[in-house]
């Protein structure tokens, strides 16, 4: 496809889903979505099925706290309202803008993983709360850690589309690049709201 | 000295030194061959960097082959151990090994690479598309699968094989009771396959919903197309489990995980849910593509449409559905209720409703066709009678209460296998056979190709039917050896008798190979079977833009009804054909993979770090890249086309 095609003077109004190759990548995602879905689903099920499987160590009512895994839960829910407006943007083909609102997103995201990380330092460390002290252990590590290595991957990948773009612009090239990595940030916001649901509501109350 | 020892074998054998020095000796033997023909340009540029569906389905062709060869090999093994009561052939320890690589190797990299290779040639062809939606994720797919595979192959001569059974149960799979790298390895290599399978089930879902030629309705598809799309879909909601149980065994037993182990509030159980979560449904991952293969088979030689196309369709979506829910059958006896057994019984038992609709829609088919008996057909004929044989013991086994009697027996090792050779292993062939043509340019010979399915037919009956009998006198399967007492040895002794025509009859295939390849005429039609659907259509060898124009659909038979009933197929003019370009990254990405995967095998941390960032390298490099592909000029179509003997218009 030649340039001209891909920067056309004026942008469609679904720059994402201008081009054959747009769209497949879009349906394609929904479905590698799916099957993350699916991931979480067996990893949720696991931890339902241990978390009660505590070896004597620390149970959840003793170890989590709402206060941090609240700020961390605005943190990431904020982060997905302004990937929202960076997608907004992109829409109307104002790349800075849209540049901007990434920006601020990938901000919040590295909030959240640095309280995160500060919270497993604290069960470690403080509770001597580890992977290896019982089933329990081993599953909340296992499904928190995946949404967090989640999260890392998907700052990677937005800054490296940030990086990458800084001097193209937008053009129909990209814009699926950019409306597909906003979609995983949405999912990954989706799923730390069941574990903040099953993990530490039903954990404390 | 201490960090050699854990690449040791733990227990060495003559057999295991001979195939590392025949493993080295391959291996120079191949570096210095393609140095010789000086093809390393070639095999880089033709082969390891394509994004061509075609050849990717070739690669995943021959390696489906090499694996069939590496699973035969442990069939025959055990079957020679268990021949004669108390044999010293193998001892304990080998035979764990045998009987676990032999399971994990057919499955896993022989008949799913088989479906794989099937799939990637005919699908985009089938639907009348340039190539599938993602063609360099493809390529990742073959690679990763390909590196995944070579990871688990090496097992048995650095740091010995995996020996828990194909299922690996814990806690017999955890480190307290297998303690060499051998369980690792199950676990890594597989999870590399299963990302690479994984990302097939995304790339073909999306080729079959967007790239249909104009008038393919979903209902106006190929039956094979169908099955794949819905295989593809159960390939993307499965195979996450199993990658959650991998890694979870994974940290068990690397990182002093809890999930399964006896002690510290595991639970055993949940590895066996989990692995006949994906397991169960995988199954049917095998068996849907092969009941395509068969609904394009019996109607292209029995010279009638396919009988009920749209009960069809229902029945694989139905048990697609069905193949969820039935997973608890594979442990019966391990401690469920029996309200829970009872409900997982009756929708075991359902399953055999919509596969016995397909059963007689295939007979229906057949009715009043005129039939032309070809070594396609005669395996779709032969799939039908022993299929139902393992199909209806299947039944017997789904009954919970009877369960415990044949649980764990040979019964079960005859049920499965008479299901998985006959569905999976003749549709394999027959459709190797039926579209081998298309793919080389000649047809394998079919007096060979006979011979070759009878040594297999006939094979099959008599290395499978004596395990009912033995089996339901209580031969436990797994066991590396039995008493005289016991009775056993007769049943066993004519199962190694069937065994070895197996294996000559897989012989015979590779003899056809060699022999069609040197003598057979190069001087074929595009379409020597008079076949039916639009894989047909294009030249052969098919060009690499697959049609010079887009064809154009209106029914389910779109290429019949142009040659029988006038439809003008091929509609317009040339274009400029627009293409992907080749890349080296997925086979480089998935090289580095196999490293990752070495490292944890054996704990090496820092080259596990190295080789991931490789990996995050990798991909930030398919970020930072521009690639558009690149246009076929329309003269150089026109051209093409001639030389391949005619415009198709």
């Amino acid at each position: 496809m030649s340039d001209q095609t891909l920067n056309p003077e004026t942008m469609p109004e679904q720059p994402e889903r201008a081009t054959l190759e747009g769209k497949n990548k879009f349906l394609g995602f929904w479905f590698f979505l799916g099957g993350e879905t699916v991931l979480f689903a067996s990893l949720f099920g696991t931890y339902l099925a241990l978390r009660n499987s505590t070896n004597d160590g620390p149970g959840a009512e003793e170890l989590f706290g709402l206060e941090l895994v609240f700020v961390m839960t605005m943190l990431l829910l904020t982060s997905s309202l302004t990937s929202v407006y960076a997608m907004y943007h992109m829409k109307n083909n104002s790349f800075g803008k849209m540049q901007l609102w990434l920006g601020i997103t990938v901000l919040l995201g590295l909030g959240f993983l640095g309280c995160e990380l500060y919270e497993f330092y604290h069960y470690i460390h403080g509770e001597g709360f580890t992977l290896r002290s019982s089933a329990f252990g081993s599953a909340f590590y296992t499904l928190v850690g995946f949404h967090g290595g989640h999260v890392t991957f998907g700052l990677l990948w937005i800054i490296a589309l940030m990086v990458r773009n800084a001097k193209r612009g937008l053009n129909l090239y990209n814009a699926p690049k950019f409306y597909i990595a906003s979609l995983y940030w949405h999912f990954i916001d989706v799923v730390w709201v069941f574990i903040f649901t099953v993990v530490y509501l039903m954990g404390v109350i | 000295m201490d960090f050699f020892d854990r690449f040791a074998i733990p227990h060495p054998s003559p057999v295991i030194y001979a195939s590392m020095v025949a493993i080295a000796l391959t291996l120079v033997a191949i570096v210095a061959g393609v140095t010789y023909t000086k093809k390393w340009g070639y095999l880089w540029r033709e082969w390891l960097t394509t994004v061509d569906h075609k050849r990717i389905g070739m690669m995943y062709l021959i390696s489906a082959l090499l694996m069939l060869f590496r699973g035969g090999a442990d069939a025959i093994m055990m079957r020679a151990q268990t021949a004669l009561p108390e044999n010293t052939l193998l001892d304990s320890q080998h035979y764990n090994e045998i009987f676990t690589t032999h399971g994990v190797v057919m499955i896993i990299f022989m008949a799913m690479a088989f479906i794989m290779a099937l799939m990637n040639f005919v699908v985009p062809l089938q639907i009348g598309a340039r190539d599938v939606a993602f063609p360099r994720l493809n390529a990742l797919s073959f690679w990763l699968y390909f590196w995944g595979a070579m990871l688990f192959n090496i097992s048995f001569v650095i740091g010995g094989s995996p020996d828990a059974g194909w299922t690996s149960y814990f806690p017999l799979a955890g480190n307290e009771f297998s303690q060499s790298v051998g369980t690792n390895y199950y676990m890594i290599a597989i999870q590399i396959a299963g990302l690479g399978t994984l990302i097939t089930g995304i790339n073909f879902i999306v080729t079959i919903l967007k790239m249909r030629a104009p008038g393919m309705k979903l209902m106006k598809m190929p039956m094979f197309t169908w099955s794949a799309l819905i295989t593809n879909l159960i390939i993307v909601f499965a195979f996450p489990v199993l990658t959650v149980a991998l890694a979870m065994g994974t940290i068990d037993r690397l990182f002093g995980g809890n999930f399964f182990t006896t002690t510290d509030g595991g639970m055993d159980m949940l590895w066996a849910n989990l692995f006949w979560v994906w397991g169960h449904p995988e199954v049917y991952i095998l068996i849907l593509p092969a009941f395509g293969i068969y609904s394009e088979i019996i109607p292209t030689f029995a010279r009638r449409n396919l009988y009920g196309y749209k009960s069809m369709v229902a029945s694989i979506v139905l048990i697609s559905v069905l193949s969820f829910v039935v997973w608890v059958h594979h442990f019966f006896t391990m401690g469920q209720g029996a309200m829970v057994n009872s409900i997982f019984s009756i929708t075991t038992m359902a399953i055999a409703i919509p596969t016995g609709i397909k059963i007689f829609n295939w007979l229906f088919t057949l009715w009043k066709g005129k039939i032309t008996i070809t070594v396609p057909m005669l395996y779709s004929l032969g799939f039908i009678p022993i299929f139902t044989i393992g199909g209806v013991t299947g039944v017997m086994l789904g009954m919970s209460a009877a369960d415990y009697q044949y649980h764990n027996t040979m019964f079960l090792v005859a049920h499965f296998h008479l299901v998985i050779i006959p569905g999976v292993v003749f549709a394999m062939l027959a459709g190797l056979t039926y579209w081998w043509p298309k793919m080389f340019g000649f047809m394998l010979n079919e007096r060979i190709g006979k011979l070759s399915f009878w040594l297999i037919s006939i094979g099959t009956c008599v290395a499978f039917f004596p395990m009912f009998i033995s089996g339901l006198d209580g031969q436990a399967r797994r066991m590396y050896t039995y008493s005289e007492a016991t009775g056993f040895g007769i049943w066993n002794m004519i199962s190694f008798v069937g065994a070895i025509m197996l294996a000559a009859g897989f012989v015979t295939i590779v003899y056809n190979i060699y022999y069609s390849t040197r003598y057979a005429s190069r001087d074929i039609s595009s379409d020597p079977w008079d076949a039916r659907s639009l894989e047909w259509a294009t030249h052969t060898p098919v060009p690499d833009y697959n049609f010079a124009i887009t064809p154009q659909v209106n029914s389910s038979e779109a290429f019949w009804d142009s040659k029988k009933n006038g439809h003008k197929l091929f509609p317009g003019n040339y274009k400029e054909i627009h293409m992907p370009n080749n890349s080296g990254v997925p086979f480089i990405m998935s090289a580095i993979f196999f490293v990752l995967g070495f490292a944890l095998v054996f704990s090496i941390w820092i080259l596990a770090v190295i080789a991931l960032l490789g990996i995050f390298a990798c991909l930030a490099h398919r970020s930072f890249e521009q690639d558009h592909g690149y246009h076929i000029p329309v003269e150089e179509v026109k051209e093409t086309e001639e030389k391949l003997g005619g415009a198709r218009q």
